[in-house]
């Protein structure tokens, strides 16, 4: 099939690379003219947003490096010049930290979107797999972010994380000695810690192509959980949703500014101040807030392999959420039940989160297990029996009704309304 | 439609309002008054100067501060000529023309001088114990500048049912109530020149301005441009809106 491209472009230079490498048309084709339901909601600009905050993270990260040393004895100093002697240097550095829990707090609204709307159902759940990728390598990249400015919870952190490999029959404590090059976290650990923080990123902008390209081939799924029918339930992607989203960018990195200018430690611990020091452990070790539910099913149950393997569980899970759910209907607008258990299952993770943040003692214990055993019975036991059980409200009959009734009036579907395609 | 998304808000809600106190489970610290709190919070440079000389005077005997220059100063508004002035009386190490280890007056560019060659030295020269260096102490414990005033104030004679360790001193505010530095700030400990009566409380919240000022040297700078940039985001939030506003209007 090899050939050159019959490019539409005026302007002939233009034209003569896209007939050769057809970028501008591809571009034209996925973000200009590309068919897009009419009825999002500010919700699916969370998209959009994480891929900016992405960019954000790359670009901050790029220049902290230019100004960081991986060596325990300069990492804790290299970043203090960074905020104290750099230009701008304590802007890279609030906007990268405070940068990884605002990418979390998108993505995990993001999640939670797709969650409640039935994105990850039939055709798209290879899409929704991918996402799920794309958690685990953010979380992975956190993770050993937070090792670098090597403060007491850095350094306890990655001693705690890389511990809980050891739970592994057999082969855990060689696993442990392969993540941190040693016998403790020392180093040999931050200088591999670095460099794949550096790396992840680049792989994480690669998984979130696949995303992309997966979307594309299946398009949006849109609040109320049809399918895309007649080209009056679409608008093409630019102007209006590239416009849009641009809404929801702008007014979250008012959010985002607030905390970089005004609260830049709001995500902090105040022990990460605290020079690491192998000799001292802190009085509790906790990791950053986006992690801490899955702490919490950690030390959950009393075993430590099966804390591993229920904390591991809880994301294997999301990746048969798909076939998990039997349900027909996509959209929990229409699912009188399931709704309610969506909200069940949001509070069991904050509950999980606060569980997380404390010591497991008293009411924590018995929260952290209600937390943990709801989170596991809403996937396995529910959905599989609401979407059997449930009966669903009536589904409109395309997406453009309710729409355009909303707007004014019924108009005859199809015939009246105004072809969209050529805008 | 709109019931399960106000039940959401809520239990979100419910659910951080029990978090909140659950979170603070220590005894709860008076909250000071600071200069340089909220959004447009600045540093009070009179009272930062006599932190800075509570903190010469007296802390700078145990504890180093070695992330902070001698420039800094100039942002609590000392001048150029007293800085240099000032760092001219510390001498900081070097390595002599004759290769032998020396000392050198330092200059504005250079780190403060720290108290004690080595950790090793500083636990000898304190009973064992270590002074923690002083550079972002203010961000390096929970409570921030109201525990660090806490502290500098919580001592007190031991109640009778405490036994005291060996060479250790009350203080309410400390985790355990027994800390190895002895109480640091008398009342007129130090003399103020500006005419300011120089109780414990005062030294202290003097000396706690001035540690924020080291802890975040930038924080002023950090505010005035952070009122910049969110106003100017504030606007391009509404610009943005409004067109796209203007550019859905034919679709509803
Ligand atoms: C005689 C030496 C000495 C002087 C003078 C001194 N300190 Fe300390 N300081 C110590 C020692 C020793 C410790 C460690 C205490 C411990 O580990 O129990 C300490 C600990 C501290 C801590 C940490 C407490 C905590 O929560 O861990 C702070 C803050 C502090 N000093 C502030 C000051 C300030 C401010 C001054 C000056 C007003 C000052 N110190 C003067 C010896 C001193
Ligand atoms: C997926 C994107 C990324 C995430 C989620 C992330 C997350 C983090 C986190 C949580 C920290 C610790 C922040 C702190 O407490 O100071 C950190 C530090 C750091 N990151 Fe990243 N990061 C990302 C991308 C990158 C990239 C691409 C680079 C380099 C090219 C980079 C370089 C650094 C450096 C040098 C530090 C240490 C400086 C510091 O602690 O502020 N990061 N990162």
């Amino acid at each position: 099939m090899a050939g050159l491209h019959k490019s539409d472009v005026k302007n002939p230079v233009l034209n003569w690379i896209d007939t050769r490498l057809p970028l501008i048309t591809m571009v034209q084709k996925e973000y200009g003219v590309f068919p897009t339901p009419r009825n999002f909601n500010y919700f699916w600009a969370f998209g959009a947003l994480a891929m900016v905050q992405l960019m954000v993270m790359i670009a901050t990260g790029i220049f902290l490096a230019m100004n960081y040393t991986p060596h325990v004895a300069m990492a804790f100093d290299s970043v203090e010049r960074i905020m104290r002697d750099v230009n701008f240097g304590w802007l890279l550095r609030y906007a990268h930290s405070n940068g990884a829990s605002m990418f979390f707090l998108i993505v995990y609204i993001h999640i939670f979107r797709s969650l409640y709307y039935g994105s990850y159902k039939a055709p798209r759940e290879l899409l929704w797999i991918l996402g799920v990728v794309i958690m685990l390598l953010m979380m992975a990249t956190a993770f050993m972010g937070y090792v670098l400015p090597w403060g007491q919870m850095s350094y306890w952190g990655a001693t705690v994380i890389t511990n809980l490999f050891s739970a592994i029959p057999l082969v855990g404590s060689d696993i442990v000695t392969l993540l941190l090059g040693g016998f403790s976290v020392d180093n040999p650990t931050l200088n591999r810690f670095f460099s794949l923080h550096y790396l992840l990123p680049f792989v994480i902008i690669g998984v979130v192509f696949l995303h992309v390209v997966a979307l594309h081939i299946t398009g949006s799924n849109n609040p109320l959980g049809i399918d895309v029918k007649t080209p009056q339930d679409t608008l093409p992607f630019h102007p209006y949703y590239t416009v849009k989203d641009s809404v929801g960018i702008c007014a979250f990195f008012v959010v985002y500014a607030c905390f970089v200018f005004f609260a830049p430690d709001f995500f902090g611990n105040a022990d990460n101040w605290i020079p690491a020091n192998p000799l001292q452990t802190p009085a509790e070790i906790v990791p950053e807030w986006y992690l801490l539910p899955f702490y919490a099913i950690l030390r959950a149950v009393p075993s430590k392999l099966g804390g591993v393997l229920m904390m591991f569980g809880a994301i294997a899970v999301l990746f048969v959420v798909p076939w998990l759910d039997t349900s027909p209907v996509r959209s929990a607008k229409f699912r009188p039940l399931y709704r309610w258990f969506f909200l069940l299952h949001i509070i069991a993770c904050i509950v999980l989160g606060m569980v997380g943040a404390h010591k497991p003692e008293g009411i924590w214990v018995l929260l952290g297990r209600l937390g943990t055993a709801y989170y596991f019975l809403h996937f396995l036991v529910i959905m599989p029996l609401l979407g059997k059980l449930e009966r669903p409200l009536p589904l409109p009959e395309s997406i453009s009704v309710p729409v355009i009734r909303r707007g004014g009036g019924p108009l005859p579907t199809g015939a009246a309304a105004k072809p969209m395609e050529k805008v | 439609m709109r019931a399960p998304k106000i039940a959401a808000l809520l239990g979100v809600l419910v659910s951080l309002a029990v978090a909140a106190p659950a979170m603070a489970e220590q005894e709860p610290l008076a909250a000071q008054k600071w200069s340089f709190s909220g959004i447009f919070g600045t540093f009070d440079r009179a009272s930062a100067q006599r932190g800075f000389l509570v903190y010469q005077n007296v802390c700078s005997n145990c504890h180093s501060l070695k992330q902070g220059y001698y420039r800094n100063l100039e942002g609590i508004g000392l001048s150029e000529e007293q800085i240099k002035g000032f760092a001219a009386q510390k001498s900081t190490a070097t390595i002599g023309d004759d290769g032998q280890p020396a000392t050198r007056p330092a200059t504005p560019s250079d780190h403060f001088v720290s108290p004690f060659p080595n950790e090793n030295a500083a636990r000898a020269g304190n009973n064992g114990a270590l002074p923690p260096d002083l550079s972002v102490i203010t961000k390096a414990r929970e409570g921030g500048a109201d525990y660090i005033f806490a502290l500098m104030t919580g001592y007190a004679d031991p109640p009778p049912d405490v036994k005291m360790g060996d060479g250790m001193n009350y203080n309410k505010a400390y985790l355990g109530h027994q800390i190895a530095m002895p109480r640091p700030l008398q009342d007129d400990g130090v003399d103020y020149t500006d005419g300011t009566k120089a109780t414990t409380e005062q030294e202290a919240r003097d000396v706690v301005t001035f540690l924020e000022y080291m802890s975040n040297p930038e924080m002023e700078q950090r505010k005035r441009t952070g009122v910049k940039v969110v106003l100017f985001l504030v606007l391009l939030t509404g610009v943005t809106y409004a067109v796209k506003r203007q550019v859905w209007s034919d679709v509803h």
